[in-house]
């Protein structure tokens, strides 16, 4: 079941002749000509569609929040600022199929009553908003933005707004700020986007692949794509497949497949590359718990574990994960998980906007303490002390940067504790190169 | 404050700035700024003092306002650099598909660390954060062309193509 990415190999289907070829556009068609914004909005609702970009949060439900007072603009934004490391999603399906997004954009937008939307790109990705620019002009050319679009009186001017290189600016309010021409520090909520936004007027803001779903499911409806799925993990998700597995890339699947077929289907990841074994998995974004593959292969209670929102995050963190923005990184036993988590350290240290001292102060601490473990100069306080920073991040912070930090520190000391100790108690064999600690009873998964 | 600007953008670049200027509300245009301190970077390599006072003046902001966000974003160069610069990501997924060994050897090849610039001016290193290619690592970025999957013979033949 391919819904954003049926047509994405098709040659040309950046163009939009291809791409209205392929049954392009007729969302927008239908919505604008034959329905109401709230026609639109209760379809979405129906769908059960949640927030792609990590969060998991119901979109029908955020846009319903919207307020309009009278005579007061009101703003879609598309957060296309993916940063989340193992996350590369949102890249792929603009690069590959810009339309896609954009009759997105028309949809959503008019289902809220914006007449002006923006698709905030992060500016690493200049090529992408090359190509998002030529196809927005060709939906110009066409019609389908501007003034009176397709007759119905309704307006939309859709821009691109490039960010600077700054994960923070995926952070909805951080992001607003970004727009705003200022620096990313996200804004202590409430009051939410919904009601003060972007230049203080009621804003959604939503991921590229939550709005890139809205066209499907006005052509068939939100009973059909809740019919996909299982439970409350309705539809399909894009996840980027990454690390030692035989075929990285970005796949889409129907939510509740499981992690098994997911990683060993040749429909999928592939398996493992040869001669090689699973030994762990981040399943959605690095800030997720990591989890060693027993545990992200099956749940405490030895059911399958299946690729929905409920089911990766079973057990909560004690054996559970999160599936996140789907950024599905593969770790195979060549893995140091002591040098893995410094990189995400480092990352989060980096990108913290310092706001906040719990998170500016405690990124740079954990950072600091896994390097000199990394490096062989770790002491045996090191591990506690590194759990108790990240629980002082954790929840004492304006946004979830600081979760998002704690969380795969705290994660990779709790599943692979002995890993950590070993770089401690063996720094002479710990700093040679491509050193890994083998767990004596290691029962990898095949 | 007095600020003695001579630097001005070619006038084609005037034109999208003005036009840039219009995609937000009536008294927004500061919005511009990120969309605008690309095309100065673009245009003169980095963001010197100069050319962020010459975009503050465009903008009819005070210099500061510029400053403080250029700062932040990690893409503004804000020291000279070379005339091409490799951006290599240093996160988790390059890192497991060896991005260690690959980036060593770039530096190795080209004679520098990173953050340094090679004596002829040509190849600066800077090391990111994920570059949202994870399935395709190792990359790096110059400008903006990605290089992926690399192996220490793709960074030979990047770095001869560069260098003619």
């Amino acid at each position: 079941m391919k819904i954003l990415t049926e047509h994405i190999d098709v040659p040309g289907i950046e163009t939009i002749d291809v791409f209205c070829k392929h049954g392009g556009y007729q969302a927008v068609e239908k919505a604008i000509k034959k329905m109401t914004p709230d026609e639109v909005t209760e379809e979405v609702k129906k769908s059960g569609l949640r927030g792609r970009g990590g969060a998991g949060f119901p979109v029908g439900m955020k846009w319903s929040f919207l307020a309009k007072p009278e005579g007061v603009p009101r703003y879609l934004v598309c957060n296309a600022d993916e940063s989340e490391p193992g996350t590369f999603k949102d890249h792929y399906l603009m690069w590959k199929s810009p339309h896609t997004l954009i009759e997105g954009m028309i949809v959503s937008s008019f289902a809220l009553g914006a007449n002006t939307s923006y698709i905030y790109v992060r500016g690493e990705l200049m090529y992408v908003i090359h190509i998002l620019e030529k196809a927005i002009q060709e939906a110009y050319d066409k019609g389908y933005l501007g003034k009176n679009i397709l007759g119905s009186g309704y307006d939309l001017d859709l821009y691109i707004q490039p960010g600077g290189g700054a994960y923070i600016c995926g952070e909805e309010t951080a992001l607003l700020e970004s727009l705003e021409g200022k620096r990313g520090n996200p804004r202590i909520k409430p009051p939410f986007p919904a009601v003060k936004g972007v230049w203080q007027c009621p804003t959604v803001v939503n991921n590229v692949e939550s709005i890139a779903a809205t066209s499907w499911i006005i052509n068939h409806g939100g009973d059909a794509y809740a019919a996909i799925g299982v439970g409350r993990s309705t539809g399909t998700k894009l996840i980027s497949a990454s690390g030692h597995i035989r075929k990285p890339g970005v796949y889409e699947i129907p939510l509740g497949i499981t992690v098994e077929d997911f990683i060993y289907s040749d429909e999928w990841c592939g398996g493992i590359r040869e001669g090689h074994k699973l030994k762990a998995v981040v399943a959605g974004g690095s800030s997720v718990p990591i989890l060693s593959a027993e545990m992200i292969l099956n749940t405490v209670d030895g059911e399958k574990r299946l690729m929905t929102y409920e089911s990766l995050s079973d057990g909560g963190f004690a054996t559970g994960t999160m599936l996140g923005s789907g950024g599905f990184i593969v770790m195979d036993e060549t893995t140091c998980i002591v040098h893995n988590t410094l990189t995400f350290a480092r990352f989060y240290h980096h990108e913290s906007c310092g706001q906040c001292s719990p998170c500016r102060e405690g990124t740079g601490w954990m950072d600091k303490v896994i390097y000199r473990i990394e490096h062989g100069k770790g002491r045996k306080e090191d591990i506690d002390l590194l759990v108790d920073v990240a629980k002082k991040i954790e929840g004492n912070t304006i946004c979830p940067l600081g979760d998002a930090a704690a969380w795969p520190v705290a994660a990779a000391i709790k599943h692979f504790r002995d890993e950590f100790e070993w770089h401690i108690e063996h720094p002479e064999l710990a700093i040679q190169p491509g050193a890994v600690y083998m767990r004596p009873d290691a029962s990898w998964a095949q | 404050m007095e600020v003695k600007n001579t630097m001005s953008f070619p006038a084609e670049t005037l034109e999208l700035v003005q036009k840039i200027m219009k995609r937000y509300p009536e008294g927004k245009h500061k919005s511009a700024i990120l969309p605008i301190l690309h095309l100065a970077q673009a245009e003169w390599n980095w963001c010197s003092p100069e050319v962020m006072d010459y975009v503050a003046s465009l903008l009819s902001i005070a210099p500061v306002e510029v400053y403080e966000v250029a700062s932040f974003y990690t893409m503004f160069h804000l020291e000279p650099v070379g005339k091409h610069v490799i951006e290599y990501c240093r996160t988790g997924p390059c890192c497991l598909m060896g991005g260690v060994e690959v980036y060593d050897y770039l530096k190795k090849r080209l004679g520098i660390q990173t953050g340094e610039t090679t004596t002829d001016g040509k190849f600066t290193i800077k090391e990111v954060e994920c570059l949202a290619a994870c399935g395709w690592g190792p990359v790096f970025q110059i400008k903006e062309k990605f290089y992926m999957q690399l192996t220490a013979e793709k960074v030979d033949q990047i770095i001869d193509e560069l260098s003619k």
